[in-house]
């Protein structure tokens, strides 16, 4: 039963070979068994996730099938879940148990799917490693062939990541400011998708930088992620950025000649530190596209090395902003003090770890007076360049393949020495979020040591069928089905 | 650009973090260490740019100025600390 896609299983619910409680038990079931490993999952929330695949068994009698009736997701867990703790990893939000739905999950209920647990992730979603949750690492289904320690996800959805590849949910729900559904599912050999800027709405998502973020799908195939983010997308009026655009059957998508499309390859990509396996792979991935008919094409995007720090100077700006609102009054967790500004000091020193802080502190310096011109109104200068790069070459490519990551997973630990030697991790997706655009990251082939490599591509402003269409010709191409030793089904 | 101890006292103190002193002069490092990767930024000639302040690429909606939601003081302030009543409770302010 582990080995049926999203889709699959869907087909397989609808002809009822199997219910969707038994499909929920037998996730429950591999949740138990393999999360103390894994710590994919912060909170399992059993009783609700039976009674949701009741009811979709129920749907399912009364020939009442939606878009997900019956399929276990997990959901990050920064998604605000009505009557269920949501943390975003941090202390802060130990005990938060928000009085809403987020529009994305509400969205996915209203489709009929049932809800296994919240995935584990960085702090606020700040990270690359999944090391800065406060409440433990995520371990990486994947380990180096005869070498058995444990290696990070990615982030900062590291927990969706982890638990869609080692089978614990048929997909998961994530969020990518600079990367993070790209690369945990590139680290982790599975398949996701940052949306267009817009395509879901962010109301009841916790923020952290909010002309950055957006929710998208991780799930096993470019099939799977298409049949997720249907029913994820969609306007919302709560979200004052939310595209009023209909959304398109991606699945249909998938199915897509890449016959006569124009592919780009940016040169601004090819840093001269690149892994010759990963430029191996590169290549590999647009002779696969070539071979079935698109056109490829070398273009310029020259302020790509620029969109890293100046994303670091947008992101943690409007992190400082978003985060005030954590002051030991409102939100779960206090630590005293003397008074109201002690109070609020102290229980931010407590409730937000590390690289929280250091970006709070980065944000905060770049907004203060005398600075915000040389750097803020900077970045967002540097920002307009960027997206102009962007701009220019889709006059003239349909969309753009390169990798997803610079490396495949490390080592849980490796990379901590300094803040920026992590950030890198980024320097490929960072600039669809500082642009706004859809990209997507489709496992592609293993490395020498057995760790799965992860393409990504990127596409014009809501047009993800595009990019559904070259990101499903790579993965039929690829031909990739290599697991991961630790997942659900699996004799250990 | 380095950041000096007081540089980051003050900085803490904006963001209404408690910060050791101890801690001052290592976290100043730290952010130096990024501020410095950053100031790459200062090669870049952005003159007559208008700055991006966001990716959404559309003109902002407006709505009518009506109530939407609301009246739900218990559900919302079923996450404080303390409370007294329909109100967050903190310490006391006026003297």
């Amino acid at each position: 039963m582990f080995d049926l896609t999203l889709a699959q299983a869907r087909d397989g619910l609808r002809k009822r070979d199997f219910s969707a409680r038994e499909l929920t038990d037998a996730y429950l079931g591999a949740i138990a068994a393999l999360n103390p490993r894994l710590n994919a999952y912060l909170l399992v929330t059993e009783a609700a996730a039976r009674a949701q695949a009741d009811a979709a068994d129920a749907a399912l009698a009364r020939g009442e099938a939606a878009n997900l009736t019956g399929i276990p997701l997990a959901i990050e867990d920064l998604f605000c879940t009505k009557g269920v703790r949501t943390t975003a990893g941090s202390r802060i939000l130990e005990h938060f148990v928000p009085p809403y739905e987020s529009t994305v999950t509400a969205n996915l209920l209203r489709d009929g799917a049932v809800f296994l647990g919240k995935a584990n992730l960085d702090e606020f979603a700040m990270g690359s490693s999944n090391m800065t949750s406060a409440f433990g690492p995520v371990v990486n289904p994947w380990t180096r062939r005869g070498d058995n320690r444990p290696l990070v996800p990615g982030g900062s959805s590291g927990g969706s990541a982890a638990a869609v590849a080692a089978r614990l949910a048929l997909g998961a729900t994530a969020t990518d400011t600079g990367g993070s559904i790209r690369q945990p599912a590139a680290f982790c050999g599975i398949t996701g998708i940052k949306p267009t800027y817009g395509r879901c709405s962010r109301w009841g998502i916790v923020a952290f930088a909010s002309s950055l973020d957006q929710a998208g799908p991780i799930a096993r195939t470019v099939e799977d992620c298409a049949i997720m983010l249907r029913s994820m997308a969609g306007f919302d009026p709560k979200d004052s950025t939310s595209a009023d655009l209909a959304v398109p059957d991606y699945q249909a998508a998938c199915h897509r000649s890449v016959k006569g499309l124009r592919i780009g390859v940016p040169k601004e990509y090819r840093s001269e530190g690149m892994a010759p396996e990963i430029e191996a792979m590169w290549q590999q991935g647009l002779a696969w596209l070539r071979d079935q008919g698109a056109e490829i094409v070398d273009v310029s995007l020259p302020h790509t090395k620029y969109a890293l720090p100046a994303y670091y100077i947008v992101a943690p700006a409007e992190a400082s902003s978003n985060l005030a609102r954590y002051d030991g009054v409102r939100f779960s967790s206090r630590t005293d003090g003397g008074d109201l500004t002690e109070l609020y000091e102290n229980s931010r020193a407590a409730g937000f770890g590390a690289e929280v802080q250091r970006r709070v502190l980065i944000g905060t310096y770049v907004l203060s007076a005398g600075y915000y011109d040389a750097y803020y109104i900077r970045a967002q200068k540097i920002r307009a360049l960027i997206l102009k790069d962007f701009t220019d070459v889709f006059r003239t490519v349909d969309a753009l393949v390169t990798p997803t990551a610079p490396s495949a997973a490390f080592g849980q630990g490796e990379k901590m020495d300094d803040p920026v030697t992590m950030y890198l991790n980024d320097v490929f997706t960072g600039p669809a979020n500082m642009s706004g655009i859809p990209g997507l990251s489709v496992p592609a082939g293993l490395d020498n040591q057995g760790l799965p490599l992860g393409l990504q591509v990127l596409g014009k402003p809501f047009d993800e069928e595009t990019v559904f269409a070259v990101g499903a010709a790579i993965e039929r191409a690829s031909g990739f089905t290599a697991l991961p030793g630790i997942r659900a089904g699996a004799v250990a | 650009m380095s950041l000096d101890p007081a540089t980051v006292r003050r900085i803490a103190r904006l963001a209404r973090i408690r910060v050791s002193e101890d801690q001052l002069a290592p976290l100043g490092a730290e952010l130096s260490g990024i501020l410095a990767w950053i100031e790459q930024l200062n090669e870049v000639n952005v003159d007559g740019v208008e700055p991006l302040t966001g990716a959404a690429q559309m003109a902002l909606r407006l709505r009518e100025d009506v109530v939407t939601d609301g009246g739900d003081a218990d559900a919302v302030l079923g996450n404080a600390p303390d409370r007294a009543g329909a109100f967050y409770a903190v310490p006391k302010v006026v003297e």
